[in-house]
């Protein structure tokens, strides 16, 4: 059985101007030790996604799915009380702003600790040698006396890192990263993901990746979830979808960056991601592709079949002519 | 070889912190011994982690911050502040976030004119609204934006507009610091394809500032690597990049990730923090986190050595 499945996902925010979709009917399964990365511009819905599961929206959103369980667990139905029991426990989340997500009146090492005291039956002993422990683990020098400063008083990447340690602390079977690097410096970024890989590795942890970073997607992804406009366009495992994208928006994502550029000119995908007023009919991402044909402005693609990565594309590419044509 | 536009010598800048009643000051070495040429045309790209001083470099390069020490010249004038008001017109800045740098309450139009304002008072009102539409124009934006608020754009569109404003008076050299950085990949390429057009088209100098090496590779004829404030190697791109001989430079190259997950990679993992500025380890800066420092390097601060791939080190690679 997988320890995540998400069946037909869909959020919507009552907004002052009506409603707006921030996921379209998603799917995510992900098993024991897996690492799925999840890949696409802001405002895509990657982080809505997650944060949904966790319940983490505020009131203004409404939720729907077919399905949406962890562990055997019915994540639609569970109460407050409940959900409180797995989230921090056996599915922990690391915010993308690790400034704005730890709590500037209290010391790191009270933040670190109070999840332990919730979740985990130790003693207050056994809570501070865990705290140490952890610091060492992130790659926090000096554990003993960082444990006694305020977030304010370290640095952005030190910060991250506690938020890692807290992720981490009682030893979460599905850890989920919410563009977990992004505010750290390359050197750093490298230390962080072979800590990630590094529990997966070890513990079985299954670890879901939010980015926008390729490379960083390239170096640590299993499987890779493509996300436009709220919808997933493409999943493949991590070797074929950069040798053999099947959606043109991935096709296009990738020729954009620099490392893959022939000329000085980079190949780009014109125009934006849609917004609220301005969503397509037919294909979202037929304003912008270059394949894109009547059939795709009027109507709505299909996922493909497996082997085509579940492209939600008329044309999928990647594909030997012959079997077009059948 | 084109006349350079900018040449800065040994350009320094430090800061004094603290100093309350009870402690004295102390000195934050945010940039010492810089050195480097821009041609017109060029682009010369500083890379380094936080806190390297490249965004000390890109004030005191566009005037906003005089060097404590050290020479800075454009177009063969030496710049002192009492020349600031008269040499800033050639030298003009795009910042990383477009949603930050762009007054929300100007229009687009003001937004552009307001240098032509302040520094060509001669000019009448529709000469100076009628560049402004050009120049909007020229970045890949319509004629029509010009009446429009910051909020109605996206951040790639914004960016374009900080480049627009940047090169209202006709600037002989840009320096970009991050200028895509809080941009989504696909809004990225867009802006680095203007960057290029508009270089080749205006011959333009670029000081790029950067700490995604990626996009480095792709803009940079020249690098500059920055630890702790100082310049560890410099050199056209494609050496620095094919054979670094700084053990800093290969570990940073060996650390950022690379969109092939075909590569095996051999990394490099460093030690430690990066340390304060305010107490710089004596001798290489790098010593403490380095493979293969020695006493020596502990002990006296290797300089840059000769040559067009200059290193700082004792011990270089290759």
């Amino acid at each position: 059985m997988a320890l995540l499945r998400i069946r037909n996902l869909s959020v919507d925010f009552a907004t002052a101007s009506g409603k707006f979709r921030a996921v379209d009917s998603m799917d995510v399964t992900v098993d024991r030790g897996d690492i799925l990365a999840i890949v696409g511009e802001s405002g895509s819905g990657k982080s809505v996604s997650m944060l949904a599961m966790m319940g983490l929206l505020p009131w203004t959103a409404t939720i729907t799915a077919d399905e949406m369980s962890f562990d055997g667990i019915d994540l639609r139905s569970v109460t407050a009380a409940q959900r409180r029991k797995i989230i921090g426990r056996d599915m922990a989340m690391i915010f993308q702003e690790p400034m704005s997500s730890l709590n500037p009146c209290f010391t790191v090492g009270f933040q670190i600790r109070e999840s332990l005291r919730k979740h985990m039956n130790m003693s207050r002993r056994e809570r501070h040698q865990r705290a140490i422990e952890l610091f060492e683990q992130v790659g926090i020098p000096e554990p003993e006396k960082r444990l006694g400063v305020f977030p304010h008083q370290m640095s952005g990447g030190m910060n991250q890192r506690v938020m890692i340690a807290m992720a981490i602390a009682c030893r979460p079977r599905l850890l989920i990263a919410d563009e977990p690097t992004t505010a750290l410096d390359v050197t750093i970024q490298a230390q962080i993901l072979e800590l990630l890989t590094g529990l997966q590795r070890d513990t079985g942890m299954a670890l879901i990746l939010i980015t926008h970073d390729m490379g960083v997607v390239a170096e640590t992804a299993q499987r890779v979830s493509v996300q436009y406009a709220g919808q997933k366009v493409e999943e493949q495992p991590v070797r074929p979808l950069f040798s053999t994208p099947h959606h043109p928006y991935t096709a296009a994502l990738l020729a954009a960056l620099p490392e893959r550029a022939t000329s000085k000119i980079l190949p780009s995908i014109p125009g934006v991601v849609p917004g609220q007023f301005d969503r397509p009919k037919g294909c979202l991402f037929s304003p912008r592709c270059s394949k894109a044909d009547d059939r795709c402005r009027e109507i709505e693609p299909e996922n493909q079949p497996e082997e085509l990565g579940r492209a939600k594309c008329h044309y999928p590419l990647g594909v030997n002519e012959p079997e077009m044509a059948q | 070889m084109n006349k350079p536009v900018v040449v800065a010598h040994d350009l320094t800048r430090h800061y004094e912190v603290g100093g309350g009643i009870f402690s004295s000051t102390q000195t934050v070495e945010a940039l010492s011994g810089a050195s480097f040429t821009l041609q017109p045309g060029k682009t010369l790209a500083v890379v380094g982690e936080s806190g390297c001083g490249k965004s000390t470099l890109a004030r005191v390069v566009t005037m906003i911050e005089p060097p404590t020490s050290g020479t800075l010249m454009i177009d063969d004038e030496a710049v002192s502040p009492d020349k600031w008001a008269s040499l800033r017109s050639s030298v003009q800045i795009v910042f990383q976030d477009p949603y930050g740098s762009l007054n929300p309450r100007q229009r687009i139009g003001d937004i552009l004119m307001e240098p032509l304002v302040i520094n060509r008072k001669d000019m009448s009102a529709k000469d100076r609204e009628a560049q402004a539409r050009d120049m909007l124009a020229m970045v890949g934006l319509r004629r029509e934006h010009f009446d429009r608020y910051p909020h109605m754009f996206s951040g790639g569109q914004r960016q374009r507009i900080a480049v627009a404003r940047a090169l209202m008076l006709n600037p002989r050299v840009l320096v970009l610091d991050e200028p895509v950085s809080a941009l989504d990949l696909s809004i990225q390429s867009q802006v680095l394809n203007l960057l290029v057009e508009l270089q080749e088209k205006l011959g333009l100098a670029y000081l790029f500032i950067s700490h995604d090496l990626s996009v480095v590779k792709h803009m940079a004829d020249d690098i500059v690597v920055m630890y702790l404030g100082r310049p560890v190697e410099t050199g056209p791109i494609e050496d620095v990049v094919a054979n670094p001989r700084h053990p800093y430079t290969k570990a940073l190259l060996s650390a950022t990730p690379i969109a092939d997950p075909t590569i095996e990679k051999k990394r490099i993992k460093l030690e430690g923090e990066l340390p304060s500025p305010i107490n710089v380890p004596k001798g290489c800066a790098f010593s403490p986190r380095c493979w293969k420092a020695t006493e020596e390097c502990r002990a006296k601060r290797p300089v840059l050595d000769e040559g067009r791939h200059r290193v700082a080190c004792y011990h270089p690679e290759g």
